[in-house]
């Protein structure tokens, strides 16, 4: 009886090659909790450091040899799937987190040590803190928090299971609620957010949670394929799948931080270190818009005339009130989360036109995107004043007379996020509005057109400020940073340039690699 | 290997640019270096080209696909073609200009920025390279902008003289005017013809309608007329003599100034296809062309009155250009004997200069004969050259222009022979001026020959001045050698040869003896009372004033009026609508209430719109 139950659970297949990068990242991230248990507290930021950028220089060699003709399949039973837009999706994930991670271990532009506090434990403002403070110590408990993290979105992005998503979006998401916690200056603002962000993070999660339920209720499947098959062949209340459909669809946007599911998103970057919120606008956005992209187009593909209305709507809506509400902030790092949610609506004009260009121009937006949001937080990491980094943006007046260097590559990312043309911003809406007109939401694309009008207004203020107008009196200064963050800052700005003079590099690989697999 | 030739000096200024004062030592050097491989590849590839035979001679590379927009049908690449014709100016290009490096060394070699100097220098030859070689009109227009962007910052390299900055923005807006035109060409090419590639526009314009060849030709010549300072925008030309001696030779003299007639000659088909253009531009060529002889019969600055004098001759060019398959090979031909003798003789007026203490004025000198021997043989074999005197080059090359205008009209045969006369006249006026004479120097000026590296590239340059007429027409070498790509018809003049030349010689005999007559007495300042004509032709023939007529005054005008339109019009609307967006920017933000309750219950009410939204799409 055991041994006939036994024999109709069919062995698990597991392609370890395959998952190699996913692997990779987990073992590093256990690794890093043992560097925690077991090494002395003067050698562990070395050894992380060690672990960090080795392993994800190999899941990026791992995504690299893998990602050929040969490595496109359906592994794990079926519920991951390495294809091409898969591939493309990690690879670009590993490379902004390693910039990110470069910003992570940067421990020289603020005199207090790296922008993480030195304690998480300690009351903010308290005895204890300036104590801990005072005696240099560091949270080293970040790093395996980023690798597990990173793990997660890598496997978010490759999902073809609503539960194996469900796994990677919590994976990914527990850490983030941790480290935009750990801001070493203004600790209060730092844990609010992230107490902010675990509890709409989880009430979004729950949503999704639901909506797979319901899904499986209608289909009888969770795997991405059947789903598909299911919403064709069963004929049960189409109610059902409605709603499904709808509650899947909150979760993930949610995640993108699409209107209305987006005032998480200026409370949290404004209270992460600077860092971590460059690794949530730069990957975990990647991953955020991989996920919504294999979702849609693979398990819902078929009921692509029901959803589209409802993308429309949020796209329209995402991008004009992210732009129009950006014009009113006078903080920079506010303002580029706002710019974080109506990029977000650009990309879902593109998403809405569910054809294989579409595919590739969401992709290729996110590249240009990630690499420039990742370049603008770095440049902010070294604009600082004496209580940490200056964010106000009426005192970077003049900045440009006092840092030309700074202020032309702050320049340079602003223009590539209003896209400017020979900017990889230019590129990316190109193809995005490309890609929808030919979809027929040419409508949509007059709103997009529009509200890039609206944005570039406050992207061009910001060079304005910092050119055109005198330099107050005891405004920030600009640090230099150790090599980290120049090597982070040189390779945004070098991706922004070269995206923005060779479009077609970037577009021939892509558009060759842009099919889903089912 | 092609694409070398441009990439070296493009790397090599970069380097220069970018590397700053580090690369102060060894940076000219490296100039000299790039300029030259970029000949001898060029000359390796002539040789090879002359191994293929004629119907296999045009060879396209294309070096990567640069543009493209797959729903509007554009598609453009990187892609160099290397025929007769653009190999005939790479090797003009690439010798005449390491040779300008070579002198630059001996000129600029006081000057700080002579680093700087050299890399601008590279970044015109890199340029100027990629506009020949360009297989496309977009292609050629970036080559067209780069070297208009260099000789900008050349004319304005001693930007601390106020003179020099003026002179190099108003180079700059006047070539602005002419890009305009290359620009409307280039969008009406691609809206008729659906490309803007060599090939592709010599086809369609066969099947066009006569509108099309006619629009696209005069803004061609519009183009050319900025570019090439033909009337009406010349002006800029002789303000331009105030940038180095090495960029007047290099730039305004033997190369950048002639790209107009490149492009005229590189566009015959859209030429040949209208008649209206064809005489627009004969009709251009003329009026330039004597324009240009009486400004540089009234100047008393040497260097103003050679680039009346290069103006004159690229009307001399542009005319022939306008002639048809008769005129084609001539104007080229022109070109590039031109760049010769024109070179060497402002390089000649850089030595005297250097000699003078950098004294322009020609009232000044007299006599320098017997201090400067070299640039005294050199100057006058260019002289001979501009004049046309047989065996020189510009004999050759003039005499076939005669022909062909006698052959098209009256007219354009009556504009080319008076022309001659007076080239005889004002070039004679300047040799005699100069080095013969009496001495008119001051006394603490002690003038003296240039150091080896100033007069060897004037010996190389005289060489050709004497020699290429010769070189080039034997047995009608270079019609042959052309004319796969522009086409030749035997000129048929209404007269004899051997009649033309002898109108054509005792025309210029009368102009220099007019000349040694005139000036037999030299004053030491241009006298004051002088009749109409020659004051007109001293204010550059109004040449400012017109702009300033027909160009500048309607411009501020219409700047005026826009202005009060975008004030209260545009303005009004635009703040009016970004009041209003700042005032929904400001209620909105107050839905970013910081209480997490709320922004929970947006969530859940955005839930359930999406399930509405969902729901009425289903019905």
């Amino acid at each position: 009886m055991i041994q006939t139950v036994l024999n109709s659970i069919p062995t698990p297949s597991f392609e370890y090659a395959l998952l190699s990068p996913i692997l990779i990242m987990f073992f590093a991230a256990c690794l890093g909790v043992l560097v925690e248990a077991f090494v002395s507290i003067e050698k562990r930021r070395f050894a992380h450091l060690i672990i960090v950028f080795t392993s994800l220089l190999f899941a990026f060699f791992a995504v690299a040899l893998q990602s050929g003709p040969n490595g496109r399949a359906l592994v794990a039973n079926g519920t991951v799937a390495l294809d091409g837009p898969g591939w493309i999706l990690q690879g670009t994930i590993l490379l902004v987190a390693t910039l990110s991670a470069l910003l992570f271990a940067e421990s020289k532009v603020d005199p207090l040590g790296d922008a993480f506090a030195s304690r998480a434990s300690t009351l903010p403002g308290g005895e204890e803190e300036k104590t801990v403070t005072k005696l240099g110590w560091t949270q080293t408990e970040i790093w395996p928090l980023f690798l597990f993290s990173i793990c997660g979105m890598l496997l978010f992005v490759t999902a073809n299971d609503l539960l194996v998503l469900f796994v990677a979006l919590e994976v990914m998401s527990l850490p983030l609620y941790l480290l935009a916690g750990l801001a070493r200056r203004r600790r209060l603002l730092s844990q609010e957010a992230s107490l902010k962000y675990f509890i709409l993070g989880a009430l979004a999660s729950a949503i999704l949670l639901f909506g797979s339920a319901l899904t499986y209720a209608y289909t009888g499947s969770l795997e991405f394929g059947q789903i598909s098959n299911g919403i064709s062949s069963a004929n049960n209340s189409p109610g059902l799948l409605t709603a499904a459909i709808a509650l899947v669809a909150v979760g993930m946007l949610f995640k993108v931080g699409a209107v209305p599911f987006h005032q998480w998103v200026p409370d949290v970057y404004m209270g992460s270190p600077t860092p971590v919120t460059s690794f949530m606008a730069g990957a975990v956005k990647v991953a955020a818009f991989g996920g919504l992209l294999r979702v849609f187009y693979v398990a819902f593909g078929a009921l692509v005339w029901d959803w589209r209305p409802l993308i429309w709507v949020v796209a329209g809506l995402t991008m004009v009130v992210g732009s129009v509400i950006a014009l009113a902030q006078s903080d920079f790092k506010r303002m580029l989360a706002y710019s974080s949610i109506s990029n977000g609506g650009f990309i879902l004009v593109g998403f809405s036109a569910t054809n294989r260009p579409a595919i590739a121009a969401v992709l290729i937006y996110l590249i240009a995107y990630a690499f420039a949001t990742v370049g603008a937080f770095a440049l902010l990491t070294l604009i600082r004043e004496q209580a940490g980094e200056s964010s106000t943006l009426i005192r970077w007046k003049g900045l440009g007379k006092k840092s030309p260097l700074v202020a032309a590559l702050m320049s340079l990312f602003m223009l590539s996020f209003a896209g400017i043309p020979l900017t990889s911003g230019f590129t990316a809406k190109f193809g995005v509005f490309t890609a929808a007109i030919s979809g027929g939401a040419t409508a949509l694309v007059l709103v997009g057109v529009l509200a890039s009008v609206i944005a570039a207004v406050f992207y061009v203020r910001v060079i304005i400020l910092m050119f055109f107008s005198d330099p107050i009196p005891d405004g920030p200064f600009v640090v230099v940073p150790s090599v980290f963050t120049t090597i982070a800052i040189t390779s945004s700005a070098l991706v922004t340039i070269i995206l923005g003079l060779f479009p077609q590099l970037i577009i021939d690989l892509i558009s060759s690699a842009s099919v889903f697999l089912r | 290997m092609i694409a070398a030739v441009i990439a070296l000096p493009a790397l090599s200024a970069a380097l220069l640019l970018s590397l700053g004062n580090r690369t102060n030592k060894f940076g000219p050097w490296m100039a000299i270096g790039a300029s030259a491989s970029s000949f001898l590849i060029g000359f390796w590839q002539f040789l090879q080209m002359l191994a293929r035979p004629e119907e296999e001679r045009t060879v396209i590379t294309t070096v990567y696909e640069w543009l493209a927009v797959p729903a509007a049908g554009f598609k453009v690449d990187f892609a160099l073609q290397l025929d007769q014709l653009s190999i005939s100016f790479v090797l003009l290009i690439t010798f005449v200009g390491t040779l300008i490096h070579i002198y630059s060394l001996g000129y600029m070699s006081h000057d700080e920025n002579q680093r700087r100097f050299f890399a601008y220098l590279n970044l015109f030859v890199a340029a100027m390279l990629l506009l020949v070689l360009a297989d496309n009109y977009l292609l050629l227009y970036v080559g067209w902008e780069g070297v208009g962007l260099a000789s900008y910052l050349l004319i304005g390299f001693w930007q601390h003289k106020p003179t020099a900055a003026v002179a190099a923005k108003k180079a700059f807006v006047a070539n602005r005017v002419g890009d305009f035109g290359l620009s409307l060409a280039i969008m009406t090419m691609f809206i008729v013809f659906g490309s803007v590639s060599f090939s592709d526009v010599n086809e369609g314009v066969l099947g066009a309608p006569a509108w099309v060849s006619l629009t696209i030709g005069l803004l061609l010549l519009l183009a050319a007329c900025g570019k090439s300072a033909q009337f009406p925008l010349q002006s800029w030309l002789l303000d331009a003599m105030e940038g180095p001696t090495p960029v007047s030779a290099l730039i305004h003299a033997a190369t950048m100034v002639t790209a107009g007639v490149y492009l005229i000659v590189r566009s015959a088909s859209i030429f040949n296809a209208s008649e209206v253009a064809q005489t627009a531009v004969i009709v251009i060529g003329a009026i330039s062309l004597l324009m240009g002889a009486i400004i540089g019969a009234a100047k008393d600055d040497i260097k103003k009155s050679l680039a009346g004098s290069t103006m004159s001759q690229i009307g001399y060019m542009v005319l022939a250009a306008g002639l048809g398959p008769i005129g084609y090979v001539f104007a080229i031909l022109h070109l590039i004997t031109h760049g010769f003798f024109k070179a060497v003789m402002f390089l000649g007026a850089g030595s005297v200069m250097h000699a003078t203490d950098d004294n322009v004025d020609m009232r000044r000198y007299g006599g320098l004969s017997k201090v400067m021997i070299f640039t005294t043989i050199t100057f006058f074999i260019g002289y001979l050259a501009i004049i046309g005197i047989p065996p020189f080059a510009g004999f050759y090359s003039k005499d076939h222009i005669i022909e062909a205008a006698l052959s098209h009209s009256w007219w354009a045969g009556a504009a080319v022979l008076f022309g001659a006369g007076l080239t005889a006249f004002y070039m004679t006026r300047m040799v005699v001026m100069t080095f013969f004479s009496k001495p008119r120097w001051e006394d603490d000026v002690h003038p003296h020959e240039s150091p080896l590296s100033m007069t060897l590239p004037m010996i190389l340059l005289s060489i050709g001045a004497a020699s290429m007429g010769i070189i080039l027409t034997n047995n009608h070498m270079f019609e042959h050698w052309l004319e796969p790509v522009t086409g030749f018809v035997e000129p048929e003049p209404p007269f004899s040869i051997q009649t033309i030349t002898i109108i054509t010689l005792s025309v210029v005999a009368t102009g220099v003896l007019a000349a040694i007559w005139q000036y037999r007495k030299i004053a030491k300042v241009a006298p004051k009372k002088v009749s109409f004509a020659v004051t007109a032709a001293r204010k550059d023939l109004y040449g400012d004033v017109m702009n300033e007529a027909l160009l500048m005054k309607p411009g501020q005008a219409l700047t005026r009026a826009l202005n009060i339109f975008d004030k209260s019009v545009v303005d009004g609307f635009v703040n009016g609508l970004g009041l209003f967006t700042g005032g929904i920017s400001s209620r909105l933000r107050k839905s970013e209430t910081g209480y997490v309750r709320s922004y929970a219950m947006s969530i859940v009410l955005g839930t359930a719109i999406l399930v509405i939204v969902l729901l009425i799409v289903r019905l």
